[in-house]
C-alpha cells in the first residue's frame, strides 16, 4: 500500500515537472507544404513578432494567404500591449528567434542595432516613396517604416459651428487661442469646453510629453538644419508653454486634476460632446467614428499651431515610429524568406489591400492603396495643397526617462506645484544628461 | 521504514531537485554571470567586469529607492504586525460574529496587487482633490503613506490569521495559572501570550519584512514611482533600469542591481530570523 502511494506521488511530481517543460502553443499559421500558384521564393521561413495587438488577426490572415501562395511558412506572434520590448528580448534569446521585428526609431534602435540586417540593397527599400521613412545611419539601412501616421487636433465641427466658427477660421496659433478662449468665456452658455482634459496619467501623458513636445523640437531642428542633437537649446519653449497653457486653462477640468486624468477620460469627453478639440492621431479614427459615435462629416483634424514658422503652410504632424527590422542572426534562407515576405506585403494586391483596408494603414510604398481613414486623407489633402507636414522628431528624444521627467514637470506646472522653469530644466538640461547616459 | 526511505529518497527528491535546478539554480547562476556583462539577449553577452556594479552603486535614483524602501519597510512592518496582532486578540475573545469579521479582514488579501493599487489610486486621488492637495502623481508624502495604508489594508488580514492560530494554541492551563496568580490582562498578554506566540511573530515579521522590501505590483500601480522616481522602490527601480532605458549597457546594470537587491534581502531576512528565533520558547 505504502509503496503504491509512493509511486503515485513520484509519478505526480514527474508529471508536474513535465508540464512545466512543455512550451505554450503559439499562434502559428504555418501552412505546411501546400503548393501554390507561384514558385517558392526561398527555402526559409518567416517569424514575425508583431507590435500592434489590434492588427493581430489581420496579420494572421495575411500570413495564411502568403503561405498558400508560396508555401513559405509564416508565423505571426503578437506581443501583448505594452510588452513588446520584453517579449522581443525573450524571443530574440531563443534559438528560433523572430526573423522580422520592429523598433520605434533611432532610440529604440540603440538596443537592437547589432541584430539588424542591412536593408540597403533590399527590394522593399527601393519601394519606399521617400528616403525619410527609412531608419538609416550613414549608408546602412537598419529599418523600414511601414506605416505612416498623422496627429493633430481632432475637431468636432458640429460643436465648433455651434460656437460660431468653422475650421477654416483656425489658421494659426492666434486663431486657435482666440477661438478656445471665446469658447471658455461662454462655457456655461454653450455647455461644452474647448479642449478635452490633457490627462497626464500614464495612459495619456505621451500626447503631451512626446507628441506635443515634438513641435518645439521640430522647429528648432528646422532652424539648425539638423535631424537629431545631443543637446537641445529649447528655442521655442515659450511657444510650448503657450500651447500647454491654452490646453490646460480651456479644458473640461481644472488643471490640478490633470495628474489623474486618463486617455479614456479624454476620449469619452470628446465622444460625449463635452469639448471641441482633442489632440490625438489618425490611429484614433476607429475610436471616434462608428456606431453611436461620430461620422466623417462631424470631424476634422487641424494642425497643432504653436505660433512658430510659416503657419499658413503648416500641415499635420506626420511620420512613423514603426520600423521593420530583419534579424541578421537568422539563417540566410530565413532572411531571404523574410525579405520576400515584407516585399510581397507592400507590393502585391493582397498585401496592400489588407494593409490599407483591414489594418487601416497608410503605407509609404509605391504600390500603396488609399485608406478610408479620414485623418489620413486630410493629411494627403493638406500635403497636396502645398502644406508642409511636421516630421516626427520625437523619435530622437534621448530616452523614455527624459519623457517621464518632462511629463512630471508638465503635470506639476499644471497643478501649480512646479514652475515653468522646472519644465525648461527637464527639457533642456535633462536632454544633454540623458543623451550622455544613453550614448556615453 | 528508515531503510525504505533511504532506498527510495532519490526518487522523491529527483523531480523537485531537477525542477529547482532548472527553474532556480541555473537562472540564478546565469543572472550573476550576466551582471558582469553587457548584453541585449541573454545568450549574446560580453564580459565587462565590475563596471555594472560601480555604475549601479553610483546611481542616485537607486540609492534613493533603497532608502525609500527601507523607510517603507520599517513603518509598514510595524504597522501591519501591530494591527494584525490587535485584531487577532480581539477576534479570539469569542465575540459574536467572529468568523464573519475574520473573513472580512482576510478578504483584501484575495485581490491582486495591481488591482488594489489602481483602486487605492482612485480613492486617494479623490480624497486629495477634495482637500485640494496635489494628486498622487505629484505628492511624495501622499504616495508614501498611500503605499503604507494599501499594504496594511492588504496584509493585516493574512497576518491576523497566523496570529489567531498562534493565540489559539496558547495553553489554557497557563492562562488559568496566571489568572490564579493574580496577573491582570496586560500582564497575561506580555508575559504569557506574547512569548507563547513568538513563533507566529517570527513568521509574520519574516513575511511582512520581505514582502515590503520586494514590493513591486502595488508600487507600480499606485504611484509608478512618480514624481520623478521619488516613490520608486528597489524592485521598480530595477525594472525601470532594465526596460525603460535604451542602450545595451543598461541591461547589465539592471542585472547588477538585482544581484545587490538579492543579497540585501537575504541578509535582512537572516538577521531577522536569527533575532526573533532566539526569543522563541519551547512549550
Amino acid at each position: 500500500m505504502k509503496k503504491a502511494l509512493a509511486l503515485v506521488l513520484a509519478g505526480v511530481m514527474a508529471l508536474s515537472l513535465a508540464a512545466c517543460g512543455s512550451t505554450p502553443s503559439s499562434t502559428a499559421t504555418s501552412g505546411g507544404d501546400s503548393t501554390g500558384t507561384s514558385t517558392p521564393a526561398a527555402a526559409g521561413k518567416v517569424y514575425y513578432l508583431n507590435f500592434k495587438p489590434e492588427q493581430d488577426e489581420d496579420w494572421q490572415n495575411l500570413a495564411k494567404v502568403y503561405t498558400e501562395q508560396t508555401g513559405v511558412p509564416v508565423e505571426v506572434v503578437t506581443a501583448a500591449s505594452g510588452t513588446y520590448e520584453t517579449t522581443l528580448m525573450a524571443e530574440m534569446g531563443k534559438s528560433d528567434a523572430p526573423t522580422l521585428f520592429q523598433v520605434n526609431g533611432p532610440v529604440g534602435l540603440a538596443n537592437w542595432k547589432d541584430y539588424c540586417y542591412d536593408l540597403a540593397g533590399s527590394d522593399i527599400y527601393s519601394q519606399l516613396t521617400s528616403d525619410t521613412y527609412a531608419l538609416k545611419e550613414g549608408d546602412v539601412v537598419y529599418g523600414i517604416g511601414y506605416v505612416i501616421e498623422s496627429y493633430g487636433i481632432i475637431t468636432n465641427k458640429t460643436l465648433l459651428a455651434e460656437a460660431g466658427y468653422t475650421v477654416e477660421d483656425i489658421q494659426s496659433f492666434e486663431d486657435l487661442k482666440a477661438v478656445a478662449e471665446d469658447i471658455t468665456a461662454r462655457k456655461d452658455e454653450l455647455g461644452f469646453a474647448a479642449f478635452t482634459s490633457a490627462g497626464m496619467d500614464g495612459s495619456s501623458d505621451w500626447r503631451f510629453k512626446t507628441h506635443l513636445a515634438n513641435l518645439p523640437i521640430y522647429f528648432e531642428y528646422q532652424d539648425e538644419g539638423i535631424t537629431s542633437t545631443d543637446a537641445i537649446k529649447g528655442t521655442y519653449l515659450d511657444n510650448y508653454k503657450n500651447i500647454w497653457d491654452l490646453y490646460i486653462n480651456n479644458a473640461t477640468c481644472e488643471p490640478t486634476e490633470l495628474a489623474a486624468k486618463t486617455a479614456d477620460d479624454s476620449l469619452n469627453e470628446f465622444l460625449a460632446g463635452e469639448a471641441v478639440f482633442y489632440q490625438n492621431g489618425s490611429w484614433e479614427y476607429g475610436n471616434v467614428t462608428g456606431e453611436g459615435k461620430f461620422t466623417d462629416d462631424d470631424l476634422a483634424m487641424i494642425p497643432i499651431y504653436i505660433g512658430v514658422g510659416d503657419e499658413a503652410n503648416q500641415g499635420l504632424c506626420t511620420g512613423t515610429e514603426n520600423y521593420w527590422c530583419v534579424n541578421n542572426m537568422a539563417s540566410e534562407e530565413d532572411i531571404q524568406a523574410t525579405l520576400d515576405f515584407i516585399n510581397w506585403c507592400v507590393t502585391s494586391e493582397e498585401g496592400t489591400t489588407a494593409m490599407a483596408t483591414e489594418m487601416g494603414f497608410v503605407i509609404p510604398f509605391k504600390a500603396a492603396q488609399e485608406s478610408a481613414n479620414l485623418f489620413v486623407k486630410t493629411d494627403a489633402e493638406m500635403t497636396a495643397a502645398g502644406k508642409t507636414p511636421v516630421s516626427w522628431n520625437f523619435t530622437t528624444m534621448p530616452s523614455e526617462e527624459w519623457k517621464n521627467v518632462l511629463g512630471t514637470a508638465l503635470t506639476a506646472y499644471a497643478a501649480g506645484t512646479g514652475s515653468w522653469d522646472d519644465v525648461v530644466t527637464a527639457f533642456v538640461d535633462n536632454w544633454a544628461a540623458e543623451y550622455q547616459l544613453a550614448n556615453g | 521504514m528508515n531503510k525504505t526511505l533511504k532506498k527510495y529518497f532519490p526518487i522523491f527528491v529527483l523531480p523537485t531537485l531537477a525542477a529547482f535546478t532548472i527553474g532556480f539554480l541555473i537562472p540564478f547562476a546565469e543572472g550573476i554571470y550576466l551582471s558582469f556583462c553587457k548584453f541585449t539577449t541573454v545568450n549574446n553577452a560580453k564580459w565587462v567586469g565590475i563596471s555594472n556594479y560601480v555604475t549601479a552603486l553610483k546611481d542616485e535614483a537607486f540609492l534613493h529607492s533603497f532608502w525609500f524602501t527601507v523607510a517603507f519597510t520599517v513603518v509598514s512592518t510595524i504597522t501591519i504586525n501591530l494591527l494584525a496582532f490587535a485584531v487577532a486578540l480581539v477576534l479570539t475573545r469569542g465575540i459574536k460574529g467572529t468568523n464573519i469579521f475574520r473573513t472580512v479582514f482576510f478578504m483584501p488579501n484575495l485581490i491582486g496587487g495591481i488591482v488594489l493599487g489602481y483602486i487605492w489610486q482612485i480613492l486617494i486621488n479623490c480624497v486629495l482633490s477634495i482637500v485640494e492637495e496635489p494628486l498622487l502623481g505629484l505628492n511624495t508624502p501622499a504616495g508614501y503613506w498611500g503605499l503604507i495604508v494599501l499594504m496594511a489594508w492588504q496584509q493585516v488580514g493574512y497576518m491576523m490569521i497566523i496570529y489567531i492560530a498562534g493565540l489559539q494554541n496558547v495553553s489554557p492551563d497557563l492562562l488559568e495559572a496566571a489568572a490564579i496568580d493574580g496577573a491582570n490582562s496586560w500582564q497575561t498578554l506580555i508575559k504569557i501570550k506574547l512569548p507563547m506566540v513568538m513563533s507566529s511573530v517570527t513568521i509574520c515579521l519574516f513575511l511582512t519584512l520581505t514582502n515590503s522590501f520586494k514590493l513591486f505590483d502595488q508600487n507600480l500601480s499606485l504611484t509608478a514611482g512618480e514624481p520623478n522616481h521619488a516613490t520608486e522602490m528597489l524592485a521598480l527601480n530595477i525594472y525601470n533600469t532594465f526596460y525603460a532605458r535604451s542602450g545595451p549597457q543598461w541591461k547589465g546594470i539592471g542585472q547588477a542591481k538585482a544581484v545587490i537587491f538579492f543579497v540585501v534581502v537575504v541578509i535582512i531576512a537572516l538577521v531577522q530570523l536569527r533575532a526573533t528565533r532566539s526569543k522563541e520558547v519551547q512549550q
